[in-house]
């Protein structure tokens, strides 16, 4: 279909109707089905070119669509209705290809993960450790380093959450002039630092203080709150300038002391933004490797205690277990499941928390 | 009628205190205001801790002869210098290639989103993009090692057989553990970052000049080249650094997917040419100790110098435009 | 009853004797040199062109201007007997004693109308009983002829109302504190002509018990509410703002003695 204006002569351009020389000249244009019988004709023409030259599989199939609806679409659009109007479709049909393109990899992690995740997800690979599992037993699961996580990043979030809260006020509330600027400055410098490097500064930290032995939960949630802070901070800042200067005036004007003013004016009115940005932040450390296996390694049974010992999160046992290979890997992907469903829930939960308790006038 | 009524409500009231004198709620104020500021200068001190630190642990390594050093199992070169100096150049390939990768799809993208997606759409579709910003990087090495690498192996295999003559495409060898599928993989990404800052960039563009151009007949096209793309370009030009720092760190991905090897080498397909400064790291630290574990420290420190650099250059691009254009 | 009342309120009107003030943004003069009384029990008006001054001079009668960074003042506000300046006195008392209301009404969107109105009770950790709160509510809507619209509805947020249902709830909250002195910045800018009524009715009944100053862009309004008025102006942009002249309400707009005053008065420019 889309080869037919192709094979016609490409000296038929404009409507001979009306010369080139009328300045109000009606422009000749594709019909709006155009494109789609493009995409129509392109995926035929893909299926039996790949038909002829071998079996056809989905991905090619697409694949020699897309490059013949390009080629198609914008040959015939500079045939019927000139060059420009042709660039204008081709950059079209390449700003929407690369949507769809960034699809991909989305639609066919979550696929693969959900789909060799399920193999060994179960409430008992939830809810066993590692003791006792080793060469092909299918056995085993991941209870010791979803405690570790939890752990690690709750202690992550509470070092950061006070901090960010309280420098964001800083930098709305009280800041002014090249400290407050520098602080800035060195928050978005912050938010820059490799994860790698942020273990290895809590490692160098804790092994400096408490001997070069020293390994605990802690270290790693001292790694992950560098990488936190400066995500809190930002994202508080923002929902603190959201909050209409107009109130605090309110609340001055009332004889209201500043300190009670951001505490039950400003942080009231932001409360779900600002609960929105740290689980946001949540999500993004919970699934952070590199600095925890620096510094809190991995074992194969539950450690309650930040303070000592080495303890198991999710990821580096997604790492672990992958590494180990054969069944290994079957348990890696299932901790890849068990570790998005933690993400997708704290994103879903954030933004229901932004939706419904935002409260409405401040919009 | 309108009149307080008096009964109860005077007690509110201090009339028996005179009339404007301090309060005592100026030192929890204060206090309040100490605190915040100690939570801001605890950024400025723990960058500075950070950098310290590193330092003082890398310091072994940094002073050791070579000779100590090559006492180190996996330690195979001249000095500190010529054994981090591969791996730089790595890290910094694998990130360039991302950042090729990345970059024009960013673009296309955020285009779609600001300019082309109906308006209704595009707060969803961003969202959508926002998804792949927050799945976990172990489980991006998972997926590039077990699913895309066997994906691109017929790809691979192509490019070699046919355009082998070219050394970038020479000698392949399956798995596809090199470091181009490495890269795809970091583009995959840093892409909802660049994607992010562009579209902010280009909704930010003003309506006037998109309407200027449409009124002066332009295409949409038309319309995204002359007044959207100028606009935005040094927006662009940050968040690709953005996306650069971030692709500069990244452990996991390179990691799980890259066989290693320490040459300065322009073979993207071939296994064993390239490793990361971090994934390196990630690979030796378990194992390591005493003047190892400096010597690795000291490479650590490289990389933050590099992502620093990257970072701050990034900022001093969005500020200067913010100053310019008065937009922020 | 009504009686009992205004005598506990009597003594609350306060009078503001202002000299020789003079107000910095930073290094810039805005307002210079004004000295004026602003009487007890009545309401004062202050007009003049956009930029002359008059709403920052407002800020200084409760320091309300500090919010803004680097403003200052010279000179002396002295509110029965006591100078708002003084080195002792802290900001957050005056604004307890001189309330404000604003040009844009600005309810709390976290609170309902009822809490609204207790705000000025509730951000300062006071406690206060349930009936003694209620009583508060209701004697403030009150004050405010808001009562009646909004009694069966106290528990919505103070976003639902109308814009000038919202800024009657602003005056009530701003008297639940209970001042000595309210002022208002433009109050009715943003406001339909049938809530502006509403409001100048209010400050009318208001001024029996509270010393009320306002800003005013409206000179008919100004006439309206007002017993005395305050004519500001500006030499030109980069100049301070001064107090041209002041009188009785009916002098300034039938006779006043300066002519900017009538050229403005009559329309002529501003």
């Amino acid at each position: 279909m889309t080869t037919l204006p192709l094979s016609s002569t490409p000296a038929a351009p404009a409507p001979p109707g009306r010369g080139a020389a009328s300045g109000t000249a009606r422009r000749s244009r594709l019909k709006p089905w155009a494109p789609w019988a493009a995409a129509g004709g392109s995926l035929v023409l893909a299926f039996l070119v790949t038909l002829v030259a071998g079996t056809p599989s989905f991905a090619s199939v697409v694949a020699l669509a897309a490059v013949f609806y390009l080629v198609g679409l914008t040959a015939w659009s500079r045939i019927v209705e000139g060059p420009r109007w042709a660039t204008d479709r081709l950059a079209t049909t390449l700003v929407t290809f690369a949507f769809g393109l960034a699809l991909v990899p989305l639609i066919s992690l979550l696929w693969t993960v959900v789909s060799k995740g399920s193999k060994v997800f179960s409430l008992t690979f939830l809810n066993t450790n590692m003791v006792g599992v080793f060469g092909d037993m299918t056995e085993g699961g991941v209870y010791h380093a979803i405690i570790g996580t939890v752990l690690i990043t709750a202690a992550a979030a509470a070092i950061s959450v006070p901090i960010g809260i309280l420098t964001a006020i800083y930098l709305v509330e009280y800041g002014r002039g090249p400290m407050a600027r520098g602080i800035t400055f060195l928050v978005d410098v912050m938010t820059g630092i490799p994860s790698i490097v942020a273990g290895l500064f809590a490692f160098s930290l804790f092994t400096l203080i408490f001997g070069p032995a020293y390994r605990a939960g802690i270290m790693g949630a001292v790694a992950l709150s560098l990488l936190m802070t400066p995500v809190v901070i930002r994202s508080v800042e923002e929902m603190l300038r959201l909050v209409p200067n107009e109130l605090r005036e309110a609340a001055y004007a009332l004889g209201v002391p500043k300190w009670l003013t951001i505490i039950k004016v400003v942080l009231r009115t932001a409360i779900a933004g600002i609960v929105t940005g740290v689980m946001l932040a949540v999500a993004r450390v919970i699934g952070e490797t590199a600095p925890l296996l620096l510094t809190v390694g991995i074992i194969t049974k539950v450690n309650w205690d930040l303070f000592d010992g080495l303890m198991t999160t999710l990821p580096v046992y997604a790492y672990n277990q992958y590494s180990q290979g054969g069944a290994g890997v079957d348990r890696a992907w299932a901790a890849a499941l068990t570790l998005i469903l933690i993400v997708m829930v704290l994103n879903l939960i954030a933004r229901l928390v932004s939706k419904f308790f935002s409260p409405k006038a401040a919009r | 009628m309108a009149v307080l009524s008096p009964a109860k409500t005077t007690k509110l009231t201090s009339e028996d205190e005179p009339a404007v004198k301090r309060s005592k709620g100026g030192i929890a104020g204060r206090l309040f205001q100490w605190l915040s500021t100690a939570a801001g200068l605890t950024i400025l001190v723990t960058l500075a801790a950070v950098a310290g630190f590193l330092i003082l642990r890398a310091w072994p390594a940094l002073t050791a002869s070579p000779a100590e050093l090559q006492e180190i199992s996996w330690f195979k070169a001249d000095s500190l210098l010529s054994y981090v100096g591969p791996l730089i150049f790595g890290t910094l390939l694998a990130s360039v290639l991302a950042l090729l990768i990345a970059v024009p799809l960013s673009v296309g993208i955020a285009l779609f989103i600001s300019h082309y997606a109906p308006r209704r759409l595009a707060q969803g579709l961003g969202y959508i993009i926002d998804l792949l910003a927050a799945i976990p990087s172990v489980v991006y090495g998972l997926w590039g090692a077990l699913w895309l690498a066997p994906v691109l192996n017929p790809i691979f295999e192509w490019l070699t057989s046919s355009l082998g003559f070219i050394p970038l495409f020479a000698g392949y060898q399956p798995p596809a553990k090199n470091i181009l599928t490495a890269s795809i993989v970091l583009g995959v990404m840093i892409l909802p970052i660049i994607t992010a800052v562009a579209r902010e960039v280009f909704l930010q563009t003003p309506r006037l000049h998109e309407e200027a151009a449409l009124a002066l007949g332009a295409t949409r096209w038309e319309m995204v080249r002359m007044a959207v793309l100028p606009f935005g370009r040094s927006g662009l030009v940050s968040a690709s650094m953005l996306g650069l720092g971030r692709a500069l760190g990244e452990t996991m991905a390179v990691l799980m997917i890259l066989s290693p090897g320490f040459l300065y080498s322009f073979f993207l397909l071939e296994p064993g040419q390239h490793q990361s400064i971090a994934a390196n790291i990630a690979a030796k630290f378990p194992e390591a100790s005493g003047l190892s574990v400096s010597a690795l420290i000291a490479t650590g420190l490289a990389l933050f110098v590099i992502t620093l650099v990257v970072n701050m250059f990034a900022r001093w691009i969005i500020s200067r435009r913010s100053e310019f254009s008065g937009a922020n | 009853m009504l009686g009992a009342a205004k005598k506990e309120r009597l003594h609350m009107s306060k009078r503001i004797e202002v000299n020789d003030l003079n107000v910095y943004y930073g290094d810039f003069l805005a307002v210079e040199d004004v000295s004026m009384t602003i009487e007890a029990r009545s309401v004062t008006a202050l007009i003049g062109p956009s930029g002359c001054g008059k709403s920052t001079f407002l800020r200084t009668l409760n320091r309300m201007h500090e919010v803004i960074p680097g403003a200052r003042v010279q000179g002396k506000a002295v509110m029965d007997g006591q100078n708002l300046y003084a080195d002792d006195v802290d900001p957050v008392e005056v604004r307890r004693q001189v309330g404000m209301v604003f040009q844009r009404p600005n309810p709390f969107p976290t609170m309902s109308i009822a809490e609204n109105v207790l705000a000025g009770v509730k951000l300062n950790n006071k406690r206060i009983s349930k009936s003694d709160a209620n009583d508060l509510v209701e004697s403030s809507l009150q004050a405010a002829n808001l009562w009646n619209e909004v009694k069966d509805r106290l528990a919505r947020p103070g976003s639902s109302l109308s814009g000038g249902q919202q800024q009657r709830l602003c005056i009530a909250r701003a008297i639940a504190v209970r001042p000595d002195v309210l002022l208002m910045d433009e109050p009715c800018s943003a406001l339909d002509p049938i809530s502006t009524l509403a409001i100048e009715d209010l400050m009318s009944e208001l001024k029996n018990d509270y010393t009320i100053v306002v800003v005013t862009h409206n000179m008919q309004q100004a006439a309206r509410v007002s017993d005395r008025t305050a004519f500001f102006n500006i030499a030109g942009t980069g100049k301070p703002g001064r107090l041209i002249e002041m009188d009785d309400t009916s002098t300034m707009f039938s006779s006043p003695s300066q002519q900017a005053t009538e050229d403005y008065i009559s329309g002529r420019f501003g």
